[in-house]
């Protein structure tokens, strides 16, 4: 071996380690999650028996749809509803990937079908209407499929007079079915039109993070807006801003907190109160 | 608007036709000086360029067209409503504080019809784009429109929106006022109304800063404007981290008007002059009367329950998927 096959040799161990760094990183990542707020690591069991909150700061780390169920629903009283739409490929999209691709690697990362899941569930006995986005399949983007189960599932409220709850978490509007996706915006917020008309109750819990056409949607025009705490909610991204006004934002830019300052949301919940509020909510709108 | 004495910015792509005419004016130069006839070589210089011309415009790239969408002197707003109405008063304000003058509306008099015609407004000039904001809304300008829309709902006119946008201002200020919310609120708002609404892409109709205005119960697109969930730039960046695979990006998107009208987005596409609207904005101003004063006839006879009802479907009906 010449010392340059030695250095060759080398070069694609290295690569191929890199790319095994996702496998080694897991079987740490499994017992340890770092915090991206405070940098401190977590047990992984205690976060999660901590509700995916930091417990030395409070940081809310994003939790999927699923987990979130089981959060808010009372114990076996979700059922599943719409789960037969299945997203497709109507432009035969292609990037640096093809949307085909995209959605198999998005399946198996998130184990879900789509990036909403849609249903009833019993919330303290009360029954109500629920669709919860999930940011791990293609970052929570809505395309066609996401529009339909929203909207089918807010036209299931307004038929049995059920209210309904909506989280969000997306990125906004995807970009593999271009003006397919733009138009589900103005569906889920036709929806909505006709809740209000029947005066039925519509709550959106805006979660981490919920940004473009979910904020230009669905998302803001609840009856009630709440966001869970720290979650960052917006129109346009930060960097798209920041490159346009030529001027730094502020740290808390955006956050909900921020929003809550500037009259754009109700109220600010932690995760570990969700379900009792929104529960309170309901009650609260219902007449005996 | 296109006087004889303000010349049209030529696009890239457009360079070949006007070399051809340069040619016939230098051989019609020669012909006088030299006092040599040559008519018939003119002549068929002249039919060869219009042969080009037209099989150029006719078979446009996504990427050509999405140039011309963009082309600085392209008619406005103003340009249109100078042209196609006989009479119009404008309204201003949001009654909450501002003016955005990204939006503009009034009541309009069209082939003797009042109605509520309201559009983004791009400028011609520095001036002018600085005053509008390049046609970019604020929040404040969602909510001037919803005002202009309750008083036509109001007063039974039917509304006319010209769409003209790159998209809604990514502002700090606009996020702190809620720009997500304000057109949110109009897509929901729209869906409301019980007066006829038509919406008419006209240059960009770039994202939801363009469908703020355009929940409608029909919705045009002029032949080589575009509508697009984000600008293929925007699209670029995120999905190939490089804005420079915008071409690719714009013929990925499928923003002309033939490709949407093929997806059910838009129902009717409107004729430009040779070379896009900004080499004739009067004839484009016609075009669009016409086409707006047939399809207003289409909605005349409909119970507000109807309108609200065809509107509803037409969204609701959007998207494809697997069931």
């Amino acid at each position: 071996m010449t010392l340059t096959d030695w250095f060759n040799k080398r070069k694609i161990q290295q690569i191929a380690a890199r790319d095994n760094d996702v496998h080694i990183d897991d079987s740490i990542g499994k017992l340890w999650t770092l915090c991206y707020n405070c940098s401190s690591q977590l047990p992984k069991k205690d976060l999660e028996n901590n509700l995916m909150v930091c417990p030395n700061c409070d940081y809310h780390f994003r939790i999927g749809a699923k987990d979130r169920i089981k959060l808010i629903a009372d114990e076996n009283s979700f059922e599943e509803m719409f789960a037969n739409i299945k997203p497709c490929d109507p432009l035969e999209f292609v990037d640096t990937q093809s949307y085909k691709a995209r959605q198999e690697s998005a399946k198996a990362k998130s184990g879900l079908d789509e990036a909403v899941v849609t249903g009833t569930c019993l919330i303290d006995g009360q029954k109500t209407a629920i669709a919860v986005m999930d940011f791990e399949y293609m970052g929570g983007s809505m395309g066609s499929v996401v529009g339909e189960k929203i909207t089918r599932i807010l036209e299931y409220a307004l038929e049995h007079r059920l209210p309904s709850v909506v989280f969000t978490s997306s990125g906004g509007a995807r970009m593999q079915e271009s003006a397919l996706s733009l138009m589900q915006m103005a569906k889920t917020s036709c929806a909505v039109a006709k809740l209000n008309e029947a005066k039925l109750l519509y709550i959106t819990v805006l979660c981490e993070p919920t940004f473009g056409g979910v904020t230009a949607s669905f998302g803001t025009i609840g009856d009630i807006i709440i966001a869970e705490k720290g979650a960052r909610i917006g129109f346009a991204g930060r960097r798209v801003i920041e490159q346009t006004i030529r001027q730094k934002l502020p740290a808390d830019f955006q956050t909900a907190e921020y929003l809550l300052k500037y009259g754009q949301i109700d109220f600010i919940v932690e995760r570990k109160d969700m379900k009792e509020k929104l529960s309170k909510l309901i009650a609260l709108h219902t007449k005996k | 608007m296109n006087d004889t004495n303000k010349k049209v910015q030529i696009l890239d792509f457009e360079k070949p036709i006007y070399k051809m005419q340069d040619k016939i004016e230098e051989l019609k130069k020669t012909s006088l000086d030299a006092n040599i006839n040559y008519d018939s070589e003119i002549e068929k210089l002249e039919e060869q360029t219009k042969v080009y011309k037209k099989e150029l415009y006719e078979k446009l790239e996504p990427y050509q067209k999405l140039q011309i969408a963009r082309h600085p002197q392209r008619p406005n707003f103003m340009d249109y409503v100078h042209f196609m109405c006989e009479d119009f008063i404008e309204l201003h304000g949001d009654r909450h504080g501002y003016d955005d003058k990204a939006i503009a509306g009034g009541i309009a008099k069209i082939d003797g019809k009042a109605v509520m015609l309201i559009g983004t407004m791009k400028g011609k000039s520095t001036k002018e784009n600085l005053e509008c904001n390049f046609g970019m809304p604020q929040p404040q300008g969602y909510r001037k429109a919803l005002r202009l829309f309750e008083h036509a709902n109001r007063f039974d006119l039917p509304i006319i929106t010209l769409v003209d946008t790159m998209g809604a201002y990514p502002g700090m200020k606009a996020e702190e006022m809620g720009q997500g919310e304000a057109i949110a609120t109009n897509l929901k708002e729209m869906a409301k109304l019980d007066v006829p609404i038509i919406a008419v892409i006209t240059g960009e109709g770039c994202s939801g800063g363009a469908l703020g205005l355009a929940v409608a119960n029909k919705v045009m697109i002029l032949e080589h404007a575009y509508y697009t969930v984000i600008s293929p730039e925007g699209c670029a960046s995120i999905l190939w981290k490089d804005a420079s695979m915008a071409k690719i990006a714009t013929d990925s998107l499928k923003i002309t008007g033939e490709d949407l009208l093929k997806y059910g987005i838009i129902d009717e596409i409107v004729k430009e002059p040779i070379g896009g609207a900004h080499y004739n904005a009067e004839e484009m101003a016609r075009n669009l009367k016409t086409a707006l004063i047939n399809s207003l006839k289409e909605y005349e006879n409909l119970t507000k329950e109807e309108l609200k009802a065809q509107r509803y479907s037409k969204f609701r009906h959007m998207g494809v998927f697997v069931q």
